[in-house]
């Protein structure tokens, strides 16, 4: 494959980003609009080309003569060559789910631009917003198609940087500032880890390249050796503290708690950032690594608990928000998670008793629910992004009955909500089927409890489709009428609401699947008829409780206030985490750390200098102008020099 | 008869510890130089006796010597030339009222 396109998807939005970032302050808002929206369009079709080129050409770098996908380096350029083995490449990795990734990002990058326009009209800073926009972009392209681990770090850290930056876009508001110090703080905290990791895991096996790797993780394992720390071998270490950075960036427990907070910025920046693309880098490096992570069982367990408890977690919480972006920010943590425990339940073999199932089950249904969920989350948020728009509020008690004045919203909003709750025949129903047959597969504990979380999501995304669209009317209306958005708003709601009513039959596992084989996916009476059960009573009594205004609801918060409170104040995590900075790291261990620096350290030094100032003033006087005293101090000296010399010459 | 290097190296000493003892004790600046020529002179004095008893056979001794001379004789004038500014200035010569040199 020609490098021109792969390097040109690459090249397009940094040079976005750079034009609009220092040509923006002399451009009108309208150039800089269409800029970035041509330049991104542009990298889209790049990006769809060399997607469809390595899935459909069939040419024998991409697909060999069994019918297996290949990974394929398009180009791997020696960056920094420190030593011999300590290489950082830059290159460019086209294998199933990269090039998946490819279309994903730039789609959904696509409509975030045009959708945007609109939103983002009469912004200040509308320009400098355009060129985040497109530092993100590329930053995420770089991640997906990193060839080696440390490029991965290297672009994992620059969307980082591009989500600060846009969390606090609005840079006057002090709550947008602080939230987005705080996704900063707590994904770089879980960087460290991951870097940690990344040292650990290279130092043994001496290489960073994805595909050495990866093609072999028994002579990883075995690289890794006997090597044990505090009971644990060196490779469980390593792929713990891999997944630690992708806990943080994938808003796992305990590290979730700034992806509510990033709400704050601007809701495009949310549907793309914070809920399609940069959110599931952590699904997308367990997906990098999985066959190391496969050598691995205790890492998977691992991971495997974390989702599970973040699945049922988050999904409670979003049952209680007020604030219609934490709802979906909540949701996204737990459809997060359930990608995360797909990933864990998946095994590299195919367990007795499932002839019918590919190995790696769980890995492919993760990455297509990868695929919708980016899909209808974005259309969600960008729904969302509507109706904050028209109604200048984030909360649902400012909305109700809105189903008559913002039809399309109204329809591509219920779509998204019939996606992610699993009814037939949107897509959010055959990635959530196969999730759930995989982790069937594993154990029926697994597929029972997230079935469970799955009811959950049905419920809480009605409620909240409910309360918003039906409920009651608010008086406010009369005043100010909402209305549907423009047409660079709504028509990303409705191409994103159609691809979620078709993406479920694409037969996404003849594209992606773990061993690069197609595989047919097929749907399992007893996964779907009790899963889509549980949805539709989910559904059912979110429409009892909350179509028409009634009472039933504030009964129940009054049945169980400490409960209500205590999931509407998500469990009083940003609580404890408040009490173990502030009292516990700040109070005590940063100030007496404070203490002794002020006080030994600081105080040492002062003493030399005070030492040093107080000699000095005692023998100035010496310096007193005399010609002859200087003469007498040096005549003398040397006689003195003399005599030392001599006798200790002689 | 043979003369002793003794002979030379003697009043040459005395001649510069006379110098120091002048210069450090002396208020007029004057007296100050001369007492600075007298140990300029001991030194020159020093160069030509150690030439001729350590290297009778070459004349490099002899040639600082005049050097030396030359550039004590510029260097006195510089100093006389000082002196006579500094007694305008201060209206005397007396060393211990120059003293601003310091700190």
């Amino acid at each position: 494959m020609d490098m021109t396109l792969p390097i040109l998807i690459l090249a397009i939005p940094i040079a976005m980003f750079l034009i609009l970032g220092i040509g923006g302050v002399v451009m009108s808002r309208k150039m800089a609009g269409i800029l970035g929206i041509l330049g991104m369009g542009t990298t889209m079709v790049l990006a769809y080309i060399v997607a469809f080129t390595y899935f459909f050409s069939g040419a024998p770098e991409f697909i060999n003569e069994f019918g297996e996908r290949l990974q394929f380096q398009v180009f791997d350029y020696t960056w920094l060559a420190f030593t011999d083995k300590l290489v950082v490449k830059l290159g460019f990795l086209l294998d199933p789910i990269s090039a998946m990734m490819l279309v994903v990002i730039t789609t959904i990058s696509f409509m975030v631009h045009l959708y945007s326009w609109g939103y983002m009209e009469g912004e200040k800073g509308f320009q400098r917003y355009y060129a985040f926009l497109n530092l993100f972009s590329f930053s995420m392209l770089g991640l997906v198609v990193a060839t080696n681990i440390f490029q991965m770090y290297i672009f994992w850290e620059l969307v980082g940087v591009s989500s600060y930056l846009l969390i606090g876009f609005f840079y006057k508001l002090p709550s947008a500032v602080s939230a987005s110090k705080k996704a900063f703080i707590v994904t770089r905290f879980a960087d460290l880890g991951f870097l940690i990791g990344i040292l650990l895991l290279t130092f043994y096996t001496d290489t960073f390249n994805f595909q050495t790797l990866t093609s072999n993780p028994e002579l990883v394992m075995q690289q890794c050796g006997g090597a044990t720390f505090m009971g644990a071998s060196v490779m469980t270490w390593a792929m713990i503290l891999i997944f630690m950075g992708g806990m943080g960036k994938s808003a796992m427990m305990p590290l979730h708690i700034w992806l509510p907070d990033a709400m704050e910025g601007p809701t495009p920046v949310s549907a793309l950032i914070h809920a399609a693309t940069m959110v599931v880098a952590g699904v997308y490096l367990v997906a990098r690594m999985f066959p190391c992570y496969c050598q691995v069982p205790a890492s998977m367990d691992f991971v495997g608990v974390v989702g599970a408890i973040t699945a049922f977690y988050a999904a409670v919480v979003a049952c209680c928000q007020i604030d219609i972006k934490r709802v979906l920010a909540f949701s996204t943590i737990s459809q997060i998670a359930f990608m995360m425990v797909s990933l864990a339940v998946a095994r590299d073999y195919v367990p007795e008793g499932y002839h019918w199932h590919a190995p790696g089950l769980g890995y492919m249904a993760s990455m297509f629910h990868l695929f919708t969920h980016a899909m209808f989350k974005a259309l969600l948020f960008l729904g969302a992004g509507c109706l904050i728009h028209t109604v200048h509020s984030n909360n649902y008690t400012s909305m109700g009955g809105l189903r008559k004045y913002m039809p399309i919203t109204h329809w591509t909003f219920l779509i998204g909500c019939l996606a992610i709750a699993g009814i037939y025949p949107f897509s959010g129903f055959f990635s959530k089927d196969e999730m759930l047959a995989a982790m069937y597969q594993n154990d029926f504990f697994w597929g029972a409890w997230m079935t469970m979380v799955a009811g959950l999501t049905a419920f809480y995304m009605f409620r909240l489709y409910y309360l918003i669209f039906w409920w009651e009317e608010n008086p406010h209306y009369k005043e100010h009428k909402p209305h549907d958005a423009p047409w660079q708003m709504s028509l990303p709601l409705i191409i994103l609401a159609a691809v979620s009513c078709v993406a479920g039959f694409i037969p996404f596992g003849h594209y992606v699947t773990y061993d690069g084989k197609p595989y047919d996916i097929h749907l399992e009476l007893g996964v779907w008829l009790p899963s889509i059960i549980v949805a539709v009573c989910a559904i059912a009594l979110a429409t009892w409780l909350y179509a028409k205004k009634n009472d039933k609801p504030a009964r129940m918060r009054a049945a169980l206030p400490t409960l209500w409170e205590a999931a509407h104040r998500r469990f009083y995590w940003d609580e404890m985490y408040q009490f173990v900075t502030h009292k516990i790291i700040f109070g005590m261990i940063c100030r007496s750390i404070a203490w002794f620096d002020r006080h030994v350290i600081d105080a040492t030094m002062d003493g030399f200098a005070k030492v040093t100032q107080k000699a000095s003033w005692q023998i100035r006087g010496m310096q007193n102008g005399h010609i002859q005293a200087y003469v007498a101090w040096y005549f003398f000296g040397a006689i003195a020099l003399a005599a030392v010399v001599w006798f200790a010459l002689s | 008869m043979d003369i002793s290097i003794l002979y030379y190296l003697v009043p040459s000493v005395l001649m510069f510890v006379f110098g120091v003892y002048g210069f450090l004790t002396r208020k007029n600046m004057i007296a100050m130089l001369i007492s600075l020529e007298l140990m300029l002179n001991s030194a020159d004095l020093n160069f030509v006796i150690f030439n001729r008893y350590l290297f009778p056979g070459s004349m490099d001794g002899m040639m600082f010597t005049l050097f030396a001379i030359a550039i004590a004789a510029a260097e006195t004038s510089i100093a006389i030339a000082l002196i006579i500014n500094i007694y305008r200035a201060v209206g005397n010569t007396n060393v211990t009222d120059i003293k601003q040199l310091k700190f």
